[in-house]
């Protein structure tokens, strides 16, 4: 009996994960048969998904850049360069850092950050301005890519720090220990026997997190105000999957609905993949560390 | 003589070495550097700070290649950059708490805010408000009721699945292909957008209750989504650590194993199962992306969870940034906005303080 119920609960998340995948599917198949010019867009499915699908790859792209080298960064520091005492202490807030409901980071980057950013993409649009991701005239509100992607730079830090700390735990204090022995710097020591040993847990971290970027909705509908695609990261415009679903899908019904639920399947699919991916990597990682 | 002495005292092992108060002599003349320059060009605490830290590193790193040589250069540079990021990273944090305080501190004082909704509270009332200089009306109770519900109900479904599926992993499955099969699905189900999840349990509900069901309960399934992989992954931790020679003794004393399992498994591992649903609790509290999609609305008291919108807390404050109750005067809609996110995170640090408290009082007992 217990047994039984026991297995029934692990059939349960097996069986609710396919359900996932099975609703999005026959909730969206009404979009892949209806007549291309009612799609929004006019053009069919294709041609209307593919720029909110680049719009959300920018924005991750933009927050993993910016979160990859901070995060490794503030993983080291708590692993091997903070005093020991403090250490812990510090993982703590790296953690409250993740546990800040995510409105409120996209509330903080719309009224704060936003605001505070229009200064920098002026001098950078008046400055730099021939570089086409820079291409004035800025946004007066400072809602842009660039800002959705700080934001959500921001909420992937704490997952690769905490991540990449574990990692950097891990690694043999015996190697570490020999490459101080041999006179080694501190930075030759980690260079030499912890980042070797972390890479494919920095990799997967950093899937993990580029898992988070794309499918994190609120720091994006709050922050960006959304337009078509554009190659100018500082003026408004772009927009992505998940905001693109929150904004519309309340007043949406009829064909719209199911729309934006094909646009969701999309983003399934696209973050199942990378998670899969970072799983596969973190698993094998696993076989051959010989940390466990 | 006198030469003599210093030679010995630098002897070949702290030769070619800055002397221990450099770095101090350093920050100091990079802080007064710093402030000399800002003064030229205005003068900002932020900048100064900044500017600061950057003379530092780079002198610091400058002294080291000049004296020491550049090994010791480039480990001064990975220091300063790492030391760098931290602050940097820190940055967001203090700003963001300093953001909500101040703007939420105000909101949250003004009375009736914990204890009356939104229900009446329309553009004219807020427009009255700012006109007349009274306190902004209108508060968050009917949120805070529906985020309590809805998070109940949301554990009430995922403790049962997530502890039981926790169970058959460690101790029936014994590492077969199945569990295996379900360990990674559990992996990747954290990985679900919570969009996706809010999208599939409105799709799920459109489907058997037609189209456009919106309840608190919709919206506690799609949480029980984002919810039960959680609960599986920290239960499953726990009952991994339990040791064996407990199970044994049970066996041996001729205990069924379900008895064995609730008997004597689960209470040596409820502290860290407790405090482990806390924090999920803790994560889905704040979820507002999948609520928007299944819950709708609503600007009144609603206690049922199966029937009608309900308004939750990330919700509340969305739409009152979004789309302010009178949308030409949204100072007290911003102010409710502020003040409701302030209540959230206060919520989620007292979950997370209390998952710790939790994990201690439920700690089992140590013999002596």
């Amino acid at each position: 009996m217990f047994s039984g119920a026991a297995l029934g609960a692990g059939a349960l998340i097996v069986a609710v994960l396919f359900a996932v995948a099975l609703f999005l599917v026959v909730q969206a198949l009404p979009t892949f048969s209806a007549n291309p010019a009612e799609i929004t867009g006019g053009e069919g499915f294709f041609s209307y998904i593919f720029p909110i699908v680049i719009g959300t790859l920018i924005a991750a792209t933009i927050a993993l850049l910016i979160a990859t080298p901070i995060g490794v960064a503030v993983a080291l520091f708590i692993s091997h360069y903070a005093p020991r005492r403090l250490a812990r202490g510090l993982g703590y807030v790296v953690d409250l850092l993740a546990a800040i409901p995510s409105v409120v980071y996209g509330a903080w980057g719309a009224s704060f950050l936003a605001s505070s950013l229009k200064a920098p993409y002026a001098w950078l649009a008046e400055h730099l301005g021939w570089i086409p991701i820079f291409a004035g005239p800025a946004s007066g509100t400072g809602k842009t890519i660039l800002t959705a992607g700080i934001v959500l730079a921001v909420m992937v830090l704490p997952i690769i720090a905490s991540l990449t700390r574990e990692i950097f735990l891990q690694a043999p204090m015996l190697h570490q220990e020999a490459a101080l022995a041999l006179g080694a710097t501190r930075w030759e020591m980690i260079r030499m026997a912890v980042l070797p040993f972390a890479r494919g847990g920095i990799i997967s971290a950093v899937m993990l997190g580029l898992g988070r970027a794309l499918g994190e909705t609120m720091a994006v509908a709050l922050v960006l105000s959304s337009g078509p695609l554009i190659a100018s990261l500082i003026r408004s415009g772009n927009q992505t999957i998940a905001a693109e679903i929150a904004l519309d899908f309340p007043e949406a019904f009829g064909l719209r609905m199911h729309e934006l639920i094909a646009a969701g399947l999309v983003l399934f699919l696209i973050t199942l993949a990378v998670n899969m991916v970072a799983r596969w990597v973190i698993n094998r990682h696993k076989e051959f560390s010989g940390a466990n | 003589m006198a030469t003599l002495i210093t030679e010995r005292k630098r002897s070949a092992l702290t030769r070619g070495r800055l002397p221990r108060y450099t770095p101090w002599v350093i920050a100091a003349s990079a802080v007064v550097v710093s402030a000399a320059l800002l003064s030229l060009i205005g003068f900002n605490v932020f900048g100064w700070a900044v500017l600061s830290a950057v003379l530092f590193a780079a002198a610091n790193v400058t002294a080291a290649a000049i004296v020491e040589g550049r090994r010791k250069a480039t480990d001064k540079l990975a220091s300063s950059l790492i030391y760098g990021a931290f602050l940097v990273a820190l940055l967001p944090l203090v700003s963001v708490i300093w953001t909500v305080l101040l703007n939420g501190v105000p909101g949250l004082l003004t009375p009736g805010f914990l204890s009356t909704s939104m229900n009446g509270v329309t553009g004219a009332v807020d427009n009255a408000a700012v006109a007349d200089g009274t306190p902004v009306l209108g508060g968050v109770y009917h949120a805070l009721v529906g985020s309590v519900l809805i998070t109940l109900w949301a554990t009430i479904i995922s403790v049962p699945v997530g502890l039981l599926t926790a169970i058959y992993l460690v101790e029936y499955s014994a590492g077969n292909k199945f569990s295996k099969v379900i360990t990674f699905l559990v992996d990747v189900m954290t990985g679900i957008p919570s969009i996706v999840a809010g999208l599939f349990a409105a799709a799920f509900f459109a489907l058997i209750l037609g189209p456009g069901t919106k309840t608190g309960f919709v919206a506690a399934v799609a949480l029980s989504v984002l919810m039960i992989p959680v609960v599986v992954r920290s239960s499953e931790e726990m009952l991994k650590i339990v040791p064996n020679e407990l199970r044994e003794a049970a066996y041996a004393l001729g205990v069924r194993k379900w008895r064995t399992i609730v008997k004597v498994v689960i209470p040596t591992a409820i502290s860290g199962i407790a405090s482990g649903v806390t924090l999920a609790i803790a994560r889905v509290i704040g979820e507002t992306a999948p609520l928007l999609v299944t819950a709708g609305f609503a600007t009144s008291i609603n206690m049922n969870v199966f029937a009608g919108w309900m308004s939750s807390l990330p919700t509340f404050i969305y739409t009152q940034i979004m789309t302010p109750t009178s949308p030409s005067n949204s100072d007290p809609s911003t102010q409710r906005a502020w003040a409701a996110a302030l209540l959230l995170i206060l919520l989620v640090m007292l979950l997370n303080l209390g998952a710790r408290l939790v994990a201690r009082l439920f700690a089992p007992k140590t013999g002596r």
